[in-house]
């Protein structure tokens, strides 16, 4: 195995695409163990964390734009990152332990296309799209189409995620993310919820964005479920019908984590608290 | 494949190494270095046992290649103590029997002190979640969260 640390981005996308079996590393929570483990043996691994950018979070058109190597700790402690998405911050910190923490990053749990990524149903509620640096340049894509399937991106030879962009959140709105995991930490989903929503002057949703992990092949956006609060004050009514519209949404599979019925269930409970908290917030109270 | 020469610091010493590509960071520190307060529990980041700070940052040596220590800051257990005076916490450990068989002890202490130096007043819930990633078979995890919360309120009032 090589490895490369390179310090241009341009270099690190002619070595990826140069090399069959090139891996990227960032912050190596995901590829250390698949290495150690010899699930995969690589030619090489290319080192991003020393392209300048990588390890900024930068304020861009009144949103924020992470680099891909800055680690869950580097964003809970952005105090401007905290405050405008709340529910993606709280998403990444549930990844592991403080240990890792210190090392994992949002492009990394999002490029290893686990249907249990915790960061990934509140990137996709936050609206949020990945620049991709390739042999053909950039281009963006929305989160939610980058995982294929368990293991599976859409990324291209060559290609890697350089950075997170975390739109403009928008007045009175604000995200929330809740997943189950029968202990108290350090553990992965059985099922993850993230909600975006805005409210108007009367407390009526005027828009939603609710998203699950851990219940499909992939992460999914449940338009249903948006549907059924817009419109609505978050009453007891309406968020029994989001919790039924995420609980027919869901196709999750019988593990030793989770049966179908419980998964199913599990994603309408977790709907209606984060759609409690995420108002909370939109409405401007710490929670 | 010849092997990568690495320049880094470790607990405030310069330090060369050569390593493999595929060594870990935990791999250099025992192996090519002698640093073996650094243990290895799992090898796949859910124990703590090998944890260390890099450029103060807690984070588990066995997850973490050698060849990315370049330029870096590190601080093992080794560095902990100064000369033969202990660190509080070290100190506190013993003295409330904080620890059986001290496998996971270096990884635990290491991650305390990060710990303190960021937040020196600790909530007990804090404490148990900062160091989640820290597995104990032998203790039971009290006298480990009572030994960090108490050498935390004594260094409030040494200070």
């Amino acid at each position: 195995m090589r490895y490369e640390a390179p310090t241009r981005l341009e270099e690190a996308v002619s070595l990826l695409a140069g090399q069959d079996g090139a891996h990227v590393l960032a912050g190596g929570t995901d590829l250390l163990v698949k290495l150690r483990s010899e699930m995969i043996e690589p030619e090489m691994v290319v080192d991003i964390k020393r392209i300048e950018g990588m390890r900024d979070i930068a304020a861009e058109e009144g949103g924020w734009r992470i680099g891909a190597a800055v680690s869950g700790a580097e964003m809970g402690e952005h105090a401007g990152l905290v405050a405008d998405w709340p529910g993606v911050v709280e998403a990444a910190g549930l990844i592991g332990s403080t240990q890792v923490q210190g090392r994992a990053t949002l492009a990394g749990n999002l490029c290893n296309a686990s249907p249990a990524a915790d960061s990934v149903p509140a990137m996709v509620a936050a609206r949020a799209r990945v620049r991709i640096a390739g042999p053909n340049g950039m281009r963006d894509m929305d989160v939610i189409d980058v995982p294929q399937g368990p293991g599976k991106t859409a990324l291209e030879r060559g290609e890697f995620i350089a950075s997170v962009w975390l739109p403009a959140r928008g007045e009175r709105s604000s995200d929330a993310y809740l997943r189950f995991i029968p202990r108290t930490e350090m553990d992965i989903a059985v099922v993850g919820c993230g909600i975006l929503l805005s409210l108007d002057e009367g407390d009526r949703v005027t828009t939603a964005r609710v998203s699950l992990g851990a219940v499909g092949p992939k992460v999914m956006l449940v338009d249903d479920a948006a549907q059924a609060i817009t419109g609505r004050v978050l009453d007891e009514a309406a968020l029994s019908d989001l919790a039924e519209a995420c609980s027919q949404a869901a196709t999750p599979i019988d593990d030793k984590r989770g049966t179908i019925d419980f998964r199913k269930h599990v994603a309408g409970v977790l709907a209606r608290r984060v759609a409690v908290i995420a108002a909370k917030r939109a409405k401007g109270e710490t929670v | 494949m010849s092997q990568l020469h690495v320049t880094t610091r470790i607990n405030g010493d310069e330090t060369e190494f050569l390593c493999e590509a595929e060594d870990t960071l935990l791999d250099v520190l025992r192996d090519r270095l002698g640093l073996t307060g650094t243990k290895e529990g799992c090898g796949t980041g859910d124990c703590g046992a090998c944890s260390v700070a890099v450029d103060g940052r807690l984070v588990c040596s066995c997850l973490m290649l050698g060849a990315e220590a370049e330029g870096r800051d590190i601080a093992t257990i080794e560095g902990m103590a100064t000369g033969d005076q202990l660190h509080p916490l070290q100190q506190k450990f013993i003295e409330m029997a904080a620890l059986q068989c001290g496998i996971c002890t270096p990884g635990i202490l290491v991650a305390a002190q990060s710990l303190l130096e960021r937040n020196p007043d600790p909530s007990e819930e804090e404490v148990r979640y900062w160091l989640a990633g820290n597995l104990c078979r032998c203790t039971g995890y009290d006298k480990i969260i009572r030994a960090v919360m108490e050498t935390a309120a004594d260094m409030r009032r040494a200070s």
